[in-house]
């Protein structure tokens, strides 16, 4: 916001209550209430603001309280952003951000915790990014600001409240990350684990686990969606033979398919077993704590994938 | 032959005009034995715009010529409840108020998790209106709807138990604080996104009209309240509904509980006219402003309002102003809110208010009340020993609800349907 005064941010709660998880702390009193906007609860009113604002050449950051809201705004994301660069043929493009916290919560029931990763991944015109550490949310969250399309980037709510190292090179005014390009954050040999947001400090956790037993696994962190880093993921499975995915959301046309897909047509003969695929459950998520466990992916379960993919030779039916 | 810019130039419409129709009628819009009082002494947010200065029109208000009315109850001798019905409010708004102080010092135990919006100091809305309601009438809240499920009936032991995430809540565990329903109390859910209970409760009033004019049931004569807050109007759901409601005469009331703050964000600086009740004559609906702090008040404008929707009248809008006497959850800090602010909406308090209009009438007495904050309290202790003894949810339960047909899970790879295998019965499938 320093660098460039076309940039503001606009959404619920973010100026006087310094953002409902506290993220744009400081921002109104740095940028004044003329670049840090508080707006009423009318999501597909601002965030087609946003992108009328965007299309006349002002750069909008704009924050859902959670992504889940953006729902009632999913009109002018998908219609009046991500389509318009192309229906214009390229006369009007639409710098904007679309950001908050996204993914499953704790203890909030169905409406309130849900990944919107493949939603929005499945769009042509929107770059999809999603950070897991505080070099990404920085390197990314730059990078989606001065990137000329509409960008859809996921935060994590339960990782607001996770701290990490932060390198001196990360810190640096200049510092900024590529759109599109993942990272791995453990190299291994055995297995590939592909994943993104807080599930990058499950698949983490998870190769810890299985490196006392033996199992080296890389750890891929996808950091964007879309475009997907589909040369990473496949030169890592050229060299583990073996791929567990691993996301919050639901199973069915997610992220985890579409990387499934890509190894299936450009590493088909390289894979020595089944790939696995770890995704919440195909349900709503239930409110009681006992469930809702069940409801999302745990550490076992990646480290239990990817013994499966690394052991089995034959592929068993369904997977009980 | 050319075109003159002139020949096609529309002719301009004079703003701030109407244009008159052969078949316009004057609307009236006053609930015929309300009368505006203009010497009342509850100014409410009209104070606080005085106050904040810069979206002055307090006058519109009060103003006669509206066609709002701005209702004020006129003081008369008769007495406005009798001695049964002020006890069942008096009890009914206990129950509220202890049952969530009851819910955050749950909370704070560990009992109940995620977000937890309680209602201290709305009890007078919810009372006022809900108990006036048949069993069949419908109900659609907010995440602010614990309250609202227990004015409806629903027992405090399920809704607690929902609360606690137990098999034996009245969703079983799988809605939470923010999501309850009773079908059994025509309790039609809390909806958890500013505005999506609105179309919801709307739909539930067309199913009435719709039961009446094209299924010949004559005797369907159901009223929904949709109840939401002050920040939901300015959100495009309101209006379309206010739109449709109006339109097709459904039998609904739409009820603003304006507590003046959504979240951290004053009404004041979210809404160009913070006045709601004058959007309902907008819409061509009556709208009314009451003192949402005042169960007797809400109650006298509920009871016309929903008459009116029974009597196929069609919608009203009623702006009750109102307070909260907790942040927007357990877990909101409520740094914004002027102390000063909420001493006097404390002071304002609606038990304390019935309470002294029942004594000043002689309705009650102290042991009476007392009596009744007895029984509150035991009926919550048992609810939560209830709760707190009842099972969890079953890992079968995960699977279960998804489809009202669990068919919908489709067919494995054995070639029958999913559901039918015992793994998937027994919540161990991998679905």
């Amino acid at each position: 916001m320093s660098a460039d005064p076309k940039v503001f941010l606009m959404g619920e709660e973010v100026g006087e209550y310094q953002g409902a998880y506290k993220i744009s702390k400081g921002l109104l009193e740095k940028y004044g209430p003329e670049r840090v906007l508080d707006t009423p609860i009318t999501e597909a009113g601002f965030a087609g603001i946003g992108v009328g604002a965007a299309y006349y050449g002002l750069r909008p950051v704009v924050e859902f309280m959670t992504f889940n809201f953006s729902m009632q705004a999913i009109d002018h994301i998908i219609n009046s952003a991500a389509k318009s660069n192309y229906m214009s043929a390229g006369q009007i493009s639409v710098p904007i951000v679309f950001r908050g916290p996204n993914g499953a919560a704790a203890g909030v029931g169905a409406q309130h915790s849900q990944c919107y990763a493949s939603w929005y991944g499945a769009c042509p015109g929107l770059k999809v990014l999603t950070p897991y550490s505080s070099e990404d949310a920085r390197g990314l969250l730059k990078a989606a600001i001065r990137d000329p399309d509409p960008v859809v980037f996921l935060e994590n709510e339960l990782l607001y409240g996770e701290s990490f190292p932060v390198t001196a090179e990360a810190l640096d005014s200049s510092f900024c990350l590529p759109i599109g390009k993942a990272k791995i954050e453990r190299e291994g040999k055995d297995v590939t684990i592909t994943a993104y947001s807080k599930m990058v400090g499950y698949a983490l956790k998870a190769a810890e686990t299985l490196a006392k037993e033996g199992i080296s696994a890389e750890v891929i962190n996808l950091r964007s969606i879309r475009p997907l880093d589909r040369s990473t993921i496949n030169n890592s499975v050229r060299k583990t033979n073996r791929l567990v995915t691993v996301e919050e959301g639901f199973p069915q046309h997610g992220v985890g398919a579409e990387i499934c897909t890509s190894v299936i047509e450009e590493s088909f003969g390289y894979l020595d077993a089944p790939v696995e695929r770890i995704a919440g459950a195909d349900v709503p998520m239930p409110y009681a704590a006992n469930l809702e466990r069940m409801a999302v992916p745990q550490v076992e379960d990646i480290v239990r994938a990817a013994k499966r993919a690394c052991y089995r030779s034959v592929p068993l039916a369904a997977a009980a | 032959m050319s075109f003159t810019a002139t020949k096609f130039a529309p002719s301009p419409l004079p703003l701030n005009s109407t244009i008159p129709r052969s078949n316009d009628k004057p609307l009236s819009f006053s609930f015929d034995h309300f009368k505006p009082h203009p010497s009342s002494s509850f100014l409410g947010s009209t104070r606080t715009l005085l106050r904040f200065g810069a979206l002055a029109r307090p006058h519109a208000r009060t103003r006669s010529s509206s066609p709002v009315s701005a209702v004020l109850l006129q003081q008369t001798s008769n007495l406005l409840v009798t001695k049964e019905e002020g006890l069942e409010l008096y009890e009914d708004m206990i129950l509220g108020r202890f049952f969530e102080d009851k819910c955050a010092e749950m909370y704070y135990r560990g009992k109940m998790f995620g977000f937890v919006h309680l209602y201290n100091g709305q009890e007078a809305v919810s009372t006022g209106f809900i108990k006036l309601l048949k069993k069949e009438d419908s109900v659609v809240s907010t995440y602010r709807d614990h309250v609202h499920a227990l004015s409806k009936g629903v027992p405090s032991r399920q809704v607690m138990s929902e609360l606690f995430g137990k098999a034996t809540g009245c969703c079983r565990g799988q809605g939470g604080s923010m999501h309850m329903f009773s079908k059994e109390h025509n309790l039609l859910g809390g909806f958890a996104f500013i505005g999506e209970g609105i179309p919801v409760a709307t739909g539930a009033a067309f199913t009435n009209k719709y039961k009446r004019e094209v299924l010949n049931q004559a005797d369907a004569d159901h009223v929904t309240l949709a109840f939401f807050g002050d920040g939901t109007c300015n959100n495009g759901q309101f209006f379309e509904c206010l739109n449709m409601a109006a339109l097709w005469k459904l039998p609904i009331v739409f009820v603003v509980e304006n507590n003046l703050w959504a979240i951290g964000m004053s009404h004041l600086r979210a809404t160009s006219d913070p006045q709601i009740y004058k959007k309902g004559p907008a819409f061509g609906m009556p709208g009314v402003h009451v003192d949402g702090m005042d169960v007797l008040k809400v109650r006298e404008v509920a009871k016309e309002a929903i008459q009116r929707a029974r009597r196929g009248e069609g919608p009203t809008l009623v702006e009750c102003e109102t307070y909260r006497f907790r942040g927007h959850s357990l877990a909101d800090p409520d740094e914004l809110r002027d102390p000063a602010e909420k001493e006097h909406y404390a002071g304002r308090d609606p038990i304390a208010a019935l309470k002294k209009y029942l004594f000043e009438n002689n309705l009650a007495n102290e042991q009476e009340l007392k009596a009744i904050e007895k029984k509150i309290d035991e009926v919550l202790e048992d609810a939560v020993e209830f709760a707190d003894n009842s099972p969890l949810p079953p890992r079968s339960q995960l699977l279960e609800n998804v489809f009202a047909d669990p068919k919908g899970f489709g067919i494995g790879p054995d070639g029958s349907y999913r559901c039918e295998d015992p793994k998937f019965t027994q919540g161990t499938a991998h679905v």
